[in-house]
């Protein structure tokens, strides 16, 4: 449940913000999660809820964007889908693929008032 | 809460004071828009009706860990140490490696052990046991080191220059993939008496990792397990992966493993002289 972590740096993020940006309560969090980041969405709004108890995002609603894993294959130069870090190019069947996107954690942008 | 010294974990300390600051991380943000600008952007709202606004932060969740990470890699590279982040499922015989180890090389090289687990002092007291200095965090509820932690470790460790630093994480394929804590590698300890296709069902890991040890060799005539497998799907998951069998029991393949090691702090050297 590394998930917990995360939605405990989220927390320490909005704090941050709420200080630099004067707000005081959080309506809305959008994350940017990859899909090849190891993050599970589901996980990660279970843990939300619990981690953002009694903060200033007590009652936000988390919204994730699911970002699609992106891939450069060497041998063929292209840039193909990927939704596993197994899967192989679907043009010359090569392993040997960069990751280039879908990799991402991030705190997009915040609703608050 | 900071399990070493209690601190909080939003509180300023000599990290925060030494390193308010983002830096470049070496993990990949090629794709990367790694801007840290934070503007508001106010969306089109009736005056009057609502206060509500939109901010935009557009920062990495784990920023904070990446530059305690960067300020642990700066650490070691100041101290030309190497530092290996030894990661698998429970009971891979990673202690047992380490102390093989250990008994191994101590005698030429300074080498200290911080070792993560979420309860008990039980492998700090083995390596200690061998004459190492072994320093025990507990994650408690958490299940993985993160690079804050391992910092103040090194405070209290205080090791020599040209020091050897493995970090015994806690055992967990998932988590502790996502967490760099500033080491020169992941290495990924997969046993024998495990399935041969973990590298697949846990592909971040064998991903994170640059070596893959598959250990308890000796076992192999009394198993199913398909080594020749198991790499293809560690080298499918990870192309550059390299991978070194032995059995730190027996002793069996100790000897290339060694070998990696030494070169692997010469070269920590050549950068730091």
């Amino acid at each position: 449940m590394h998930e917990m972590s995360l939605c405990e740096s989220v927390l320490q993020i909005i704090e941050q913000q709420a200080k630099a940006q004067q707000f005081a309560r959080v309506k809305t969090v959008w994350l940017e999660i990859g899909a090849l980041s190891g993050v599970e969405p589901e996980a990660m709004h279970f843990s939300f809820e619990v981690v953002m108890q009694g903060s200033l995002a007590e009652q936000a609603r988390l919204e994730i964007i699911e970002v699609p894993g992106v891939a450069w294959c060497m041998p063929c130069g292209c840039e193909v889908l990927v939704q596993q870090l197994y899967d192989e190019c679907p043009h010359c069947g090569s392993h040997q693929l960069q990751i280039v996107g879908g990799d991402q954690m991030r705190i997009k942008e915040l609703e608050v008032e | 809460m900071c399990g070493v010294c209690g601190c909080g974990e939003g509180q300023i300390h000599s990290h925060d004071e030494l390193h308010d600051h983002e830096h470049a991380h070496d993990h990949n943000h090629d794709h990367g828009h790694q801007h840290h600008h934070e503007h508001t952007a106010e969306h089109s709202h009736a005056p009057g009706l609502t206060q509500a606004r939109m901010v935009q932060i557009e920062q990495d969740i784990l920023a904070k860990n990446s530059r305690y990470a960067e300020e642990n890699r700066r650490y070691f590279s100041e101290r030309g140490m190497l530092a290996l982040n030894l990661v698998s499922s429970p009971g891979s015989g990673k202690t047992t490696l380490l102390t093989e180890t250990i008994l191994r090389l101590k005698d030429e090289l300074s080498i200290a052990v911080i070792e993560g687990d979420q309860q008990t002092a039980r492998d700090a007291d083995r390596i200690r046991a061998t004459g190492v200095p072994a320093l025990q965090i507990n994650t408690g509820k958490g299940c993985h080191l993160d690079a804050h932690r391992v910092g103040h470790g090194l405070e209290s460790l205080n090791l020599p220059e040209h020091s050897l630093l493995f970090i015994e994480n806690v055992g967990n394929l998932v988590c502790p993939s996502a967490f760099d804590l500033g080491e020169a590698h992941k290495v990924v300890i997969l046993s024998v008496t495990e399935g041969e296709d973990k590298p697949i069902k846990y592909p971040d890991m064998f991903h994170a990792a640059d070596l893959m040890i598959l250990n308890k060799t000796d076992l192999l005539p009394h198993l199913d397990f398909d080594s020749a497998q198991s790499i293809q799907y560690a080298k499918q998951v990870n192309p550059r992966i390299k991978v070194l069998s032995l059995s730190a029991k027996t002793g069996e393949g100790m000897e290339n493993w060694l070998t990696w090691l030494k070169v692997e702090l010469e070269l920590q050297q050549i950068a730091y002289t």
